[in-house]
């Protein structure tokens, strides 16, 4: 009930926030102007329309979860209504998990809304529903999940901006992190290789998630990736939830 | 059993520059009886904040031992008899006072219906009938003690810690909490507060504790303190108990 509490209250700061509605708006506009874009481009329209469309939600609900997620703890520890939360009986644990259901609830109440528009939208255009649009948005909600999880994690210990920086640096890494296992065997010094591995097991691979490559080029997808890549997210989430509340309980206030 | 016990509590802290240690306070000892009042004095920096802040577990002593009703202090479910008003308004702003009310008795635990009734016995108590659905952000330094109070005491708690709580009140809203205060302690309840304003802690306070540079110096019932330094019956005061003490 406690972190049902936290979790609301969380979701409640971000919907009351305008800013919230600005990147949805402007996450929905750009997967529109496509259409645009388009217009100027040669190839397959429909093709065309949901390489960049996806990308515009990709990157905007990128941003929500970022900057909503960095923005949130760290402002209860510096406005001190972490002192209202703590004074009573609640777990640091729970602070924690509440605040990150409540951002998770938040990035997919946004991401609902932009993949929506844009499904109607593709739906107007090619007169059917491409029902992997669907697997796309529960691959970039796990990836959001991630992102907002290692925001909390920073945010826990850090300032805005450097959590902002650490997030950021993390998920360009999270996105080209897969190279490391394409040359970890061309190492052949030992030392070499073992820093290769542990690169490339220590951050998080969030090119698993991206799946719009297969969308677009109509590629059917493994069920066996698909559920893998699923687990992968939930055990790397959970991690960093561990971390963070071991850091939080021992933050002093 | 003692509503608060606090046994050589000793806490310092690191500065970022060079790690210097400063020291904070040095083997303090409190007790507070059940259904007193208790008046914790000290100029600013004397450590009232950081004992607050030790009891309710927002930081961790280097040594010593704090107890509530018996129960270690840093067990969370210590925080469940305690009610607590900070110094500064730390509330969230994009709530109204129904809101955040209703936030606070979740965070303790209490039903949806128990909440209800709290929360209309309380809008009333400290005063802020018709601005209930008023967004905090909208409020005034007075308004927002009032809700601090009222946050603080949504769980019906045997032990209230009121850290500054007269600061930002005008003279009627002082009397009104006053009032409150004693209106408490005729419910059994204990009180325990900090304040710099010592005519209304004066007022109602049963015992006092006064912290200087991280010491108690002084502790007990405030009418045998006032009598036993008492040289000129007719002016003396907790003021000039408290100046004579911190400047000595």
């Amino acid at each position: 009930m406690k972190i049902k509490a936290i979790a609301l209250n969380t979701f409640k700061e971000a919907v009351r926030n305008k800013i919230f509605y600005l990147l949805i708006f402007f996450g929905i506009f750009f997967s529109f102007s496509s259409k645009l874009i388009s217009i100027l481009t040669i190839g397959d329209t429909l093709k065309i329309l949901k390489d960049i469309g996806l990308a515009s939600i990709n990157f905007f609900s990128v941003i929500i979860a970022v900057f909503t997620g960095i923005n949130l703890v760290y402002k209860e520890i510096e406005k001190k209504t972490v002192y209202f939360i703590l004074s009573k009986p609640v777990e640091r644990r729970d602070f924690i998990l509440g605040k990150f259901l409540g951002l998770a609830l938040t990035i997919l109440v946004a991401l609902t809304i932009m993949i929506s528009f844009f499904s109607i939208f593709i739906l107007l255009f090619s007169g059917t529903f491409d029902p992997y649009i669907l697997l796309y948005f529960i691959f970039l909600f796990t990836e959001l999940l991630i992102v907002i999880s290692i925001s909390i994690l920073f945010s826990s210990f850090s300032t805005p901006i450097l959590s902002s920086i650490f997030t950021i640096i993390l998920y360009l890494i999270g996105h080209v992190i897969w190279t490391f296992n394409e040359f970890k065997y061309k190492f052949i010094n030992p030392i070499e290789k073992i820093f290769a591995y542990s690169i490339y097991y220590l951050f998080p691979n969030l090119e698993k998630f991206n799946i719009k490559g297969a969308i677009v080029m109509n590629d059917p997808i493994n069920i066996k990736i698909i559920f893998s890549t699923l687990a992968y997210g939930i055990f790397y989430v959970s991690a960093i939830l561990l971390i963070s509340i071991h850091i939080f309980k021992h933050r002093e206030f | 059993m003692n509503a608060l016990e606090i046994k050589d509590l000793s806490k310092s802290f690191r500065s970022n520059f060079l790690y210097k240690k400063t020291t904070i306070l040095k083997n303090v000892n409190i007790n507070v009886k059940k259904g007193t009042i208790y008046g914790f004095l000290g100029l600013n920096g004397a450590g009232k904040t950081t004992t607050i802040k030790c009891i309710l577990g927002l930081i961790k002593p280097d040594h010593g031992t704090i107890r509530l009703f018996g129960e270690e202090a840093e067990k969370v479910s210590s925080r469940a008899s305690i009610g607590f008003l900070s110094e500064s308004p730390y509330y969230y702003d994009y709530l109204n006072a129904k809101e955040t009310l209703a936030l606070s008795g979740k965070l303790s635990s209490l039903s949806n219906k128990k909440i209800n009734e709290r929360s209309a016995k309380i809008i009333s108590l400290v005063g802020l009938e018709g601005k209930e659905n008023l967004l905090l952000k909208k409020y005034s330094k007075g308004m927002l003690q009032r809700i601090g109070l009222g946050q603080a005491l949504i769980n019906d708690p045997d032990f209230i810690i009121l850290d500054e709580p007269f600061s930002g009140l005008d003279p009627i809203g002082r009397k009104e909490l006053r009032d409150i205060i004693l209106s408490l302690k005729a419910e059994g309840k204990t009180v325990f507060f900090s304040s710099h304003i010592l005519q209304d802690m004066e007022l109602i306070v049963d015992d006092i504790g006064i912290l200087r540079n991280g010491k108690i110096t002084k502790e007990g019932k405030l009418k045998d303190m006032v009598k036993k330094s008492i040289k000129n019956p007719v002016s003396y005061s907790l003021e000039d108990l408290f100046l004579k003490e911190i400047t000595k």
